[in-house]
């Protein structure tokens, strides 16, 4: 009688990555499962920490740039765009309006490519092979229009302190406005791939649900956030660049589960197909860079500059000192850390099989959360 | 279970649709003016010399320090055979850490360095990754040769200052060129 096993609860801990697909990065989770279910969860990061804000102490103004995009790997402009922000804050430089659009229609398009990023890859999370090729295919597109403006496909080096490097492509407005509505329909169609579809709602209402409450305390932004019905975009509520002259509406869920927050981020689409449009009407010629210096050396002083990247609000603080070359220092709040802050919350009492879903619809980008 | 049915009908629409994929090695897409492959250097063809002149300005402003460059005294200077006192002594370039941020470019002030179509430039050692002048130039005339280098308009202020008509018909041959 000796060898029947025991009926007591067994508590097994399961090692998730680094090395791991589902994880979008390299992320390891320590997850302890009783049964199905998971009852604890450990986080470990750093796997791809590259010291990013202890490098930016050497390197000159004009080189950080390149140290941003490296980031979040998947929204190049959107970082660049808070570094250029926070060095103009501090240099008191007014940025032409035409650079202003171009900031904007090339942040957007970065966003729609990363929310395409995050459909494809949440479709493989969950298992559907279908999804990933149509959002790559418009992604390939988006990525075209990325190297005929800045010569690069995904570091781009193309903002500048008190500009932008160079002046758009002859005829790319043009092309542009002809490929928005392809793009709408692909987005539709992708749309009838997954949203509404009977195994994906499944797998994702009601899965992982983070209350409004917990949102908040744990500091969760972007499209995290508004899908537990916090209307919450900095765009909005701290309107930087020429986001007041634009129109546009921030989609919330409801209940904050994967469902929803999957369901704002393709409305966020929408949404940011519908500002470049705006964009393309309103943009007019001119010049497109300040009274650049090459060598920028700002005044002593600090500036916190909070943009809203496509994974919630970035914020750079940056602090120079008088006369040098170098920023004294430069810290980055990173959207995607807060948000895996929330996953030991969100995970526990789930299913083990939903995990990767969760992980999934949090979007994060390892990039980001390690530095 | 119909909008089950509603994806498979997308699915099939687009199954009838033109492939978008690119066999790569066999196939490449059409890279754009703009793209930014590995920097090389230029070659001024009026003089046969290169545009360098080793100023240092590129290797300081590199992000990976990846440039080494090194200058002399310009012996076409001496007869006055070229308006550039100082002339490339050696230039390397190591392209296995060159992060093609085009810094380079933008701070050099003689056009000398252009960025290139090259993005294939694998090799089985690394010893091969540090690219010499030579081969820079090289690679700087194919690139000149596409048409992708327009040459800087003469410079206002030549030391050779006794030809005062030189910059105009120093421009004629130029426009030629490009
Ligand atoms: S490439 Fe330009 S910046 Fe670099 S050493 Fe030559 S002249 Fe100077
Ligand atoms: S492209 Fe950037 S990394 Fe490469 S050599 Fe030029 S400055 Fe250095």
């Amino acid at each position: 009688m000796d060898n029947i096993p025991s009926t007591e609860p067994v508590e097994f801990m399961l090692n998730v990555g680094p090395q791991h697909p589902a994880t979008h990065g390299v992320l390891r989770l320590l997850i302890d499962v009783d049964g199905e279910r998971i009852s604890q969860v450990e986080t470990h990061i750093g796997y791809l920490h590259r010291g990013t804000e202890k490098l930016c102490e050497g390197e000159t103004f004009s080189q950080i740039i390149s140290l941003f995009d490296r980031l979040d790997y998947v929204a190049n402009f959107n970082m660049e765009m808070s570094y250029v922000m926070a060095v103009e804050k501090i240099l008191g430089l007014d940025v032409p309006i035409r650079a202003e659009y171009i900031r904007v229609v090339t942040c957007e398009l970065n966003r729609i490519a990363s929310h395409l990023l995050f459909y494809g890859t949440l479709g493989l999370d969950i298992g559907a092979m279908t999804p990933v090729m149509y959002a790559f295919r418009e992604r390939e597109a988006l990525q075209a229009y990325f190297e005929s403006v800045s010569g690069a496909r995904m570091m781009h080096n193309f903002f500048r302190v008190g500009g932008v490097k160079e002046d758009l492509p002859e005829g790319f407005l043009e092309s542009l406005q002809s490929y928005l509505p392809k793009l709408k329909q692909a987005v539709q169609e992708c749309d009838q791939l997954l949203t509404l579809n009977d195994i994906f709602l499944e797998r994702t209402k009601g899965v992982g649900i983070l209350e409004k409450v917990d949102a908040v305390d744990f500091a969760v932004s972007g499209p995290n956030l508004r899908a537990s019905g916090v209307e919450h975009d900095i765009r909005r509520t701290e309107p930087y660049s020429i986001y007041p002259n634009l129109k546009f509406s921030i989609p919330t869920g409801t209940n904050g589960d994967s469902w929803d927050r999957y369901w704002v981020r393709m409305q966020e689409i929408q949404e940011s197909i519908f500002i470049i449009e705006q964009c393309i009407d309103q943009i007019e010629p001119g010049p497109i860079s300040g009274r650049t210096r090459t060598v920028i050396r700002p005044p002593k002083g600090e500036a916190y500059v909070r943009t809203e990247s496509p994974r919630g609000d970035f914020g750079v603080y940056l602090v120079t000192e008088e006369n040098k070359e170098q920023p004294y220092r430069i810290k980055m709040r990173s959207p995607s850390f807060c948000s895996l802050m929330a996953l030991e919350t969100m995970l526990q009492g789930e299913y083990l099989a939903d995990a990767v879903t969760i992980l999934g619809t949090l979007d994060f980008i390892m990039g980001e959360v390690d530095r | 279970m119909i909008s089950i049915f509603r994806g498979l009908i997308t699915t099939l629409k687009t199954t009838f649709r033109r492939p978008v994929t690119v066999q790569y090695p066999s196939t490449h897409l059409p890279l754009t003016p703009r793209y930014m492959g590995f920097p090389v250097l230029t070659w001024d063809f009026k003089i046969q010399e290169p545009y360098c002149t080793g100023c240092l300005v590129c290797a300081r402003v590199c992000p990976t320090d990846v440039i080494t460059v090194s200058m002399k005294d310009n012996p076409k200077a001496a007869n006055e055979e070229s308006h550039r006192r100082k002339i490339v002594n050696d230039f390397k370039l190591d392209i296995s850490n060159c992060i093609l941020c085009g810094l380079c470019v933008e701070f050099c002030n003689f056009d000398a360095i252009i960025m290139s179509d090259f993005h294939e430039e694998g090799s089985l050692t690394r010893v091969e990754q540090d690219l010499p002048l030579v081969t820079l130039l090289d690679m700087g005339k194919e690139m000149q040769d596409k048409g992708k280098f327009t040459p800087p308009p003469p410079k206002k202020r030549p030391p050779a200052k006794a030809k005062k008509d030189e910059p105009a018909t120093d421009a004629d041959p130029e426009k030629q060129e490009s």
